[in-house]
């Protein structure tokens, strides 16, 4: 095929190019002009550092084998010098990143980065060049332009910075855009209006994406053909459709059946009235002092009215700054509320001084976003684990022996308490941390975007454990989250916040399945993939 | 902006305040008697007394702190007990050859540094940045003297290009005046060239890690401007601090280069205030001294706002 633009061969790629330390194992993929092809892994699949290659951006540890070629319109890559390749960047091939928050360099005007880009690759005046990126931020539809040409990137928002990367990316047209996960770190509104630029961009520009993403929703939206990675391997490569309707391995099937359906829980019977954990009008108020000056005021909660009963998942979802998190650290008095009331164990933990909180603590416990950082990296998984009953006064053995168990109960072996967080992926991580927290016998578990950080096999695992161990234990779980289609299989009751605010709230099916308010309906049609049953192959239009 | 400044300024003075009510009591509480120096071995205890009255060393502490202060406070510094000239004239006297030493100091050493230091960083782990991290370990190691020592026998005495000792002011001629500074420059610049190339490599290797710096490679900038533009720009803070630091640093602390190459600075008046218990000069210099950190690290609190936009104080 003489129009490929981009063809990978046998791509493989080595740690210090030791041959017996491959990441990535033989790829193989072409892109026509026009198309969109998503690259489709879990962590450590190599999607990103393919991706790397291609731009001659690994990192100098990382090496591709002989044997490996990447070519672009028929040019190697590989062999090319460094200054051919500083060349191609931004004219033939750009790319994005994940993080819009760190990827812009913080201290140079947005307008200025991009229009570096002309400095270097074009011979335009200083005047054309700025008319051009002007021109350039009203196609990715910034408002504003004049203003935010001047604008630094702590002033944007992630949506508009990734616009701005995306403007940067295309300011030269360039034949390919690499997008790696470009909206895995957005919320759901602005992802779906970043995807629709990228696909209008696609077309207008006529330039080929390769799109690199963990999200079968967003494949489903956004993919031509998709290639599937595992641990560096290619599972299959097909037509997006093929690949949702007919997977062709073991491993896609389970990807695709991971994915959280939209499609609320049913409701549970047999509600308990025993109420383990209670707000009445918690509000917290940042700001509003300052010494010489009074600063802005920032409504980070208000009046927050929560019950969650024994045995019951009460999730709250919302995007970022919907005040989603503050309440939960405000129930769990990491921060300290402004007003309200805050019910656990029967008691008002709202305004109780430091002393009197300590007795109440092992009553609640949580569980953080991101595994990787939540335990303490030196000390001993056991030890992590027995820190909370052992301050309550637990004889050390008897608290190391309730460890053993409780690894059990959370589906890891007794013998990992004399091992260190770093010995376990991210998914035993999770189940450590909530063994950690279920040391303490509390009644209610708030699990603050817990499964946010992990693959979405890993994830379904994890939330199986949770349903699991609440059946046990009886557990009030509080579930903060960003993701609709986690609320929708593990929440009972559903709260929707925006801007601090309670939009709506009520048993999940309702909420989820029949929103009355218009928030909640936006996000709901803004979730990527609500159109497919992954789990059984087929979109929901098609269901008997 | 401005009102940062002088919140900053305003904030500065109760420091100030207490620097002096600290300086005023160590010395009052030390043992050790100024009108016994001055007074010589055969005075009588008569002609003490009679100092001491005449230098208010009778009157209660608080007295004498206020009468000092409000002394201060109309400019007046009060006179030196041992050669009874005013202190304010003889700081000024010994202002110039220090302040020139700082500036030369510290315009060479960041002419020197930042550049070993970026170039370290970029070439981690190869020789070069071996070498730099060979100097800087040999920067801190090698006490100052030791190094004024060597360069004297080397430079002065052997090859005959500097002069021994001696300071030359920058009014009686440009070339003189670096021709005199130039050894005592380059033996304080060793150690600040180890100090300022150390945390710019550092920060450097910090930041070359960092998104932004990738997103300006996938643009296909050149590395100068990747390094320059995209790295440095960003780890200027902590190079700024470092430097701030040092240029007080080099103020408060030039005692040994000055005495080794006989230059009449502030470091030798302090030393020989200190040696008679010249109270006024003593308390005059260490206030100076503390003067000149406040102002300093009032300086690199602007500089953060000027170089980082997402640093914005109310």
């Amino acid at each position: 095929m003489s129009d490929t633009l981009l063809d990978i061969r046998n791509l493989r790629i080595a740690l210090n190019g030791e041959n017996d330390k491959q990441v990535v194992k033989g790829l193989n993929l072409s892109i026509e002009p026009g198309q969109t092809m998503c690259l489709v892994g879990e962590s450590g699949s190599g999607k990103s550092l393919s991706a790397l290659a291609t731009m001659g951006l690994l990192p100098p540890v990382l090496t591709p084998l002989s044997g490996s070629s990447i070519k672009l319109k028929g040019e190697e890559l590989l062999t090319a010098s460094p200054n051919r390749l500083r060349e191609l960047r931004a004219t033939s091939m750009s790319m994005i990143f994940q993080e819009p928050m760190t990827a812009l360099n913080p201290v140079a005007r947005v307008g200025q980065q991009i229009e570096e880009v002309l400095e270097f690759h074009s011979d335009l005046s200083a005047s054309d060049r700025r008319k051009r990126v002007i021109e350039m931020m009203e196609q990715v539809h910034l408002p504003d332009v004049d203003k935010m040409y001047r604008s630094f990137p702590h002033q944007l928002s992630g949506g508009q910075r990734q616009r701005i990367m995306i403007a940067m990316a295309l300011v030269m047209r360039p034949q390919l855009l690499i997008a790696d996960e470009p909206t895995t770190a957005l919320d759901v509104t602005t992802q779906a209006q970043i995807l629709s630029l990228i696909r209008e961009l696609r077309e207008e520009q006529g330039a080929a994406v390769l799109f690199i993403t963990h999200d079968m929703g967003v494949v489903s939206e956004i993919a031509d053909d998709v290639t599937v990675l595992k641990l560096g391997e290619v599972m299959e490569s097909q037509p997006v459709e093929t690949l949702l309707r007919r997977p062709q391995t073991d491993y896609t099937r389970d990807l695709l059946q991971s994915v959280p359906s939209q499609v609320p829980r049913m409701a549970r019977d047999g509600v308990s009235t025993d109420v383990v954990l209670a707000t009445d009008d918690l509000c917290k108020t940042y700001g509003g002092g300052g010494l010489f000056s009074k600063s802005r005021e920032v409504k980070a909660a208000r009046d927050v009215s929560i019950k969650l009963m024994k045995g019951r998942t009460l999730g709250i979802v919302g995007e970022s700054g919907s005040g989603k998190s503050t309440v939960a650290r405000c129930i769990m008095r990491l921060i300290d509320p402004t007003s309200g009331a805050i019910m656990v164990g029967g008691k008002d933990i709202a305004t109780m001084s430091q002393k009197e909180l300590k007795p109440q603590r092992k009553n609640i416990q949580i569980v953080f976003q991101d595994p990787m950082r939540s335990l303490n990296p030196r000390i001993e998984v056991g030890q992590s684990i027995i820190e909370g009953p052992l301050n309550f006064g637990v004889p050390r053995s008897q608290a190391m022996d309730r460890a053993r168990e409780l690894l059990e109960l959370v589906g890891l072996p007794a013998s990992a308490v004399d091992r260190f967080p770093h010995q376990f992926s991210g998914g035993q991580r999770q189940r450590i941390a909530i063994a950690r927290a279920l040391a303490m016998d509390p009644d209610v578990l708030v699990a603050d975007e817990a499964v946010s950080a992990l693959d979405v096999s890993v994830q379904a695992q994890v939330l199986d454990l949770l349903a699991e161990l609440q059946e046990r234990l009886g557990l009030g779980i509080l579930f903060i989250t960003h993701d609709l289609g986690v609320a929708a299989q593990i929440c009972d009751e559903v709260l929707v916040m925006q801007h601090g605010r309670v939009v709506e709230y009520g048993p999940a099916g309702q909420v989820l399945g029949a929103p009355q308010q218009d928030y909640t309906k936006a996000l709901i049609s803004a979730a990527p993939g609500r159109h497919w049953d992954f789990a059984n192959f087929r979109p929901f239009a098609e269901a008997p | 902006m401005y009102g940062y400044i002088l919140q900053r300024v305003l904030a500065a003075i109760p420091v100030m305040g207490f620097v002096a009510l600290f300086v005023f009591l160590l010395l009052r509480l030390t043992p050790g008697d100024p009108a016994a120096i001055l007074a010589g071995d055969t005075a009588t205890p008569e002609q003490l007394a009679a100092i001491r009255d005449s230098l208010g060393l009778n009157d209660p502490l608080l007295v004498q702190f206020f009468s000092w202060i409000t002394d201060l406070l109309r400019g007046d510094f009060g006179t030196s007990i041992l050669s009874g000239k005013p202190v304010i004239e003889l700081i000024a006297d010994r202002m110039e050859p220090t302040i020139s030493l700082a500036l030369t100091t510290i315009i060479l050493s960041v002419i020197i540094a930042v550049p070993l230091g970026v170039i370290a960083a970029w070439k981690q782990g190869t020789l070069i940045d071996r070498f730099v991290m060979l100097l800087s370990v040999l920067g801190f190691s090698v006490p100052v003297f030791v190094i004024g020592y060597l360069m004297i026998s080397l430079f002065s005495m052997q090859l005959g290009w500097f002069p021994v000792q001696g300071f030359r002011p920058i009014g009686e001629g440009l070339g003189d005046f670096f021709h005199r500074i130039a050894l005592p420059t380059f033996t304080l610049t060793l150690l600040y060239i180890a100090l300022i190339a150390r945390i710019t490599r550092t920060s450097m290797l910090e930041i070359l890690g960092d998104d932004y710096v990738r997103t300006a490679r996938a643009k296909g900038l050149p590395e100068s401007r990747v390094l320059m533009r995209h790295a440095l720009r960003n780890c200027s803070v902590p190079i700024i601090t470092v430097i701030g630091i040092g240029f007080a640093l080099i103020i408060s602390g030039v005692v040994v280069t000055e005495s080794v190459f006989n230059l009449p600075g502030l470091g030798r008046l302090t030393v020989d205030a200190v040696l008679s218990r010249d109270y006024p000069v003593i308390q005059a210099v260490i206030l100076l001294a503390s003067l000149i950190y406040v102002v300093i690290n009032l300086l690199i609190d602007i500089a953060y706002v000027l170089l980082d936009p997402r640093i914005r104080y109310s």
